[in-house]
């Protein structure tokens, strides 16, 4: 078992006794809700008589099922509104604060947390949405959990976890330009498979890891998830703590330097021992774009499609399914694949920077005729800051529609919809059958910049041709 | 609590690897903010088309009626965490999953819905799906205090499970609030401990 990580300094530290069941009864930090998975735990907290046991370690916010087009209430659909006003009841019965479209702080549930300085390095975070691996890139243990599980975090603010192995992943040297964290995560996800990382915790790190920002480390954390792995971490540095200086929950002047000798002192030890050690040369990373059903089935967006025999006879399957389903076929360039529909946002790439980068390429160029493309900040906060940099009208004038925040066609619970057999360059984080909307709908992930790209030419691109001629 | 020592019942094939939670349930079913309804939709996409027909998914097929023991390939459930998944293949009638390999999250809220998620080779799995498709009527027993799996009174083979979730099954702590809340003056000490909570 691995010895002396970050992850092994969380556990620890939040280690509360050991269950019957072999178990471990672990403390959680920071508890987050939204409107999808918390009203049936809230009911079932409710039907024991019991209340929210840490309400202020608990922090609501809605995000899946809210339209991004008028958020007016009440919502058009009767359905939504229920779920709403499920939420609103529970945190105003329970005591929970609650981010809603008033407080200016609404957003994707892994957005607002970081921005709000509420994912700090050394904690537990639990939330009932599997990317919640997206906190790890603060140094924190953050697990995706289901509903009983929201009610155990609820009632006890604690979750019976088994204990994962570590599996350290370097990615060294610089990236290339035209290259972001979402090729970095795609691409490790295509080398190790979407089952390489069940049973592990993943820690990244290597030099290239070492210089991105939190918001690129966050983009990668939030795909663990995809590769089979529990929760990603990245061990908290200088630029960590910068991020965090001054936001609204962070810990103030008087108690900084404090903070920070204790989140200095959950790092992996230099000589920690790992389960396993993978390494990667940044070098090597190219834009990559999803062609298939799962976010493993991938290529350099240069590449040809894999032929079938390529794969392992455990993969066969699912390939021909993929090849199927896509309306794709093995030995085809992906380049050049006509695109319908172009969407930027998600908890994997609907921060600031995500829209600065896809602004750049925006920039005095024109969406194709045949392609409905928009943009969802994941945020309130990132909304207003897109818009007093003028983001918005980049996107505007290039054809993209300007949105409000929430998870919109990431999941597709809100009226943000593939029609049909309609194929989308997305930058969220799954490419699964019925994803976004319609069970004929097809999805290629890929980086916002991509996407931008994508939308320009009407047809899968690759962003560096655009960036030399800009 | 229940122990749950043993399921015995039919067995139903729903073949394929990586089979993720948004084919198991499709997100606008999440909308329902209880999971009373979710034995309606599991795999929904996959067994009707746009009219609402069947279109001969296993779970729709006469003989596999009654199932209660679902037998899966690799990788079932990935994705999401949507307890509604499990919630709904357990409302449809399934009480055990037998699989040659499971999503964490999603084996995690199989147990703590009492739904033991064991774990087999892809021959034996092979075996198993063929078993059940030439001979639908096969009953079948797991038994989870041997870790065998027996067809027709007879042994018909050992499988796997995560042993903290075999544990919390036949001991019958697989709903694990109560455990959690035994030790709640445990809880705050820890609590009280880590910088964080208490302020810096
Ligand atoms: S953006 Fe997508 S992945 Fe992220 S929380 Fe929303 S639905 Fe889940």
């Amino acid at each position: 078992m691995a010895k002396g990580t970050l992850y092994n300094k969380v556990w620890d530290s939040h280690a509360v006794e050991k269950l019957p069941t072999g178990q471990t009864q672990l403390f959680i930090g920071l508890h987050l809700i939204h409107e999808v998975t918390s009203p049936q735990a809230f009911d079932m907290i409710a039907e024991k008589g019991l209340k929210v046991a840490f309400p202020d370690r608990t922090f609501a916010t809605v995000d899946h099922i809210v339209p991004t087009k008028s958020q007016a209430r009440p919502f058009e659909d009767a359905e939504a509104e229920q779920m709403m006003g499920a939420i609103e009841s529970n945190v105003k019965k329970f005591g929970v604060p609650f981010f809603d479209f008033k407080s200016g702080n609404q957003g994707i549930v892994h957005i607002i947390g970081p921005e709000m300085g509420l994912t700090q390095p050394g904690m537990t975070i639990a939330c009932g949405d599997s990317h919640t691996s997206t906190h790890g890139a603060f140094g924190t243990l953050a697990f995706g959990i289901g509903t009983t599980q929201v009610r155990d975090v609820l009632a006890t603010q604690c979750l019976a976890m088994d204990e994962l192995k570590v599996r350290r992943i370097n990615v060294n040297g610089k990236l290339n330009p035209g290259v972001y964290a979402k090729d970095v995560t795609l691409y490790i996800i295509q080398k190790l498979g979407v089952k390489g990382g069940i049973g592990y915790a993943y820690e990244y790190g290597g030099t290239a890891f070492d210089a991105m920002t939190m918001e690129e480390r966050m983009t990668v954390c939030n795909m663990a998830i995809e590769g089979g792995a529990r929760v990603g971490y990245v061990n908290p540095d200088q630029t960590t703590f910068d991020y965090l200086k001054g936001r609204k929950y962070a810990p103030g002047a008087d108690k900084w330097n404090k903070a920070v000798t204790y989140w200095k002192s959950m790092a992996s030890e230099k000589d920690a021992e790992f389960d396993d050690v993978v390494n990667f040369n940044a070098a090597d990373i190219e834009p990559v774009v999803t062609w298939g059903i799962t976010p493993d089935q991938s290529v350099g967006v240069n590449a040809k499609l894999p032929s079938v025999n390529s794969f392992s006879a455990d993969e066969v399957k699912t390939v021909e399914l993929a090849y199927k389903h896509m309306d794709l076929k093995p030995g085809q360039a992906i380049k050049g694949t006509p695109i319908d529909v172009a969407f930027i946002g998600s908890c994997t790439n609907g921060r600031i920077s995500d829209l600065r980068e896809a602004a750049k390429v925006a920039k005095g160029r024109k969406v194709s005729k045949s392609v409905r493309a928009f943009v969802v900040p994941g945020s309130q906060q990132v909304k207003a800051q897109a818009e007093k940099e003028g983001l918005d009208k980049i996107f505007s004038e290039a054809g993209f529609e300007w949105r409000a925040a929430g998870c919109s066609m990431c999941l597709a619970m809100n009226p943000d919809k593939l029609k049909g057999h309609e194929i989308s360059a997305s930058s969220s984080n799954r490419n699964f059958i019925g994803r976004q909307g319609s069970k004929e709908g097809r999805t290629m992930l890929m980086s916002p910049a991509m996407v931008v790209a994508a939308a320009v030419a009407g047809t899968v691109s690759d962003v560096r041709d655009l960036m030399k001629t800009s | 609590m229940n122990k749950i020592n043993q399921i015995e019942g039919k067995a139903v094939p729903v073949e394929g690897n990586d089979i993720d939670t948004d084919r198991i349930i499709p997100a606008r079913y999440l909308k329902e903010i209880t999971f009373t309804n979710m034995g309606k939709y599991p795999f929904y996409d996959e067994r009707f088309d746009a009219q609402g027909k069947p279109k001969g998914h296993p779970f729709d097929l006469p003989q596999f009626a009654g199932s209660n023991i679902l037998l899966v390939n690799q990788n079932f459930g990935c994705g999401s965490s949507r307890e509604h998944a499990p919630q709904s293949l357990m409302r449809w009638g399934i009480k055990a999953v037998i699989g040659e390999s499971f999503a964490e999250i999603f084996a995690g809220n199989c147990t703590m819905l009492g739904i033991p998620t064991a774990t087999v080779s892809q021959a034996e799995m092979a075996r198993l799906q063929a078993l059940a498709k030439e001979k639908p009527q096969t009953k079948f027993l797991l038994d989870l205090d041997k870790k065998v799996l027996f067809s027709e009174g007879k042994e018909h083979l050992k499988f796997d499970i995560h042993e903290s979730k075999r544990n919390a099954l036949v001991n019958g702590t697989w709903d694990s609030t109560s455990l959690l809340l035994a030790n709640a003056p445990k809880t705050s000490a820890v609590a009280g401990k880590l910088p964080y909570v208490s302020g810096f």
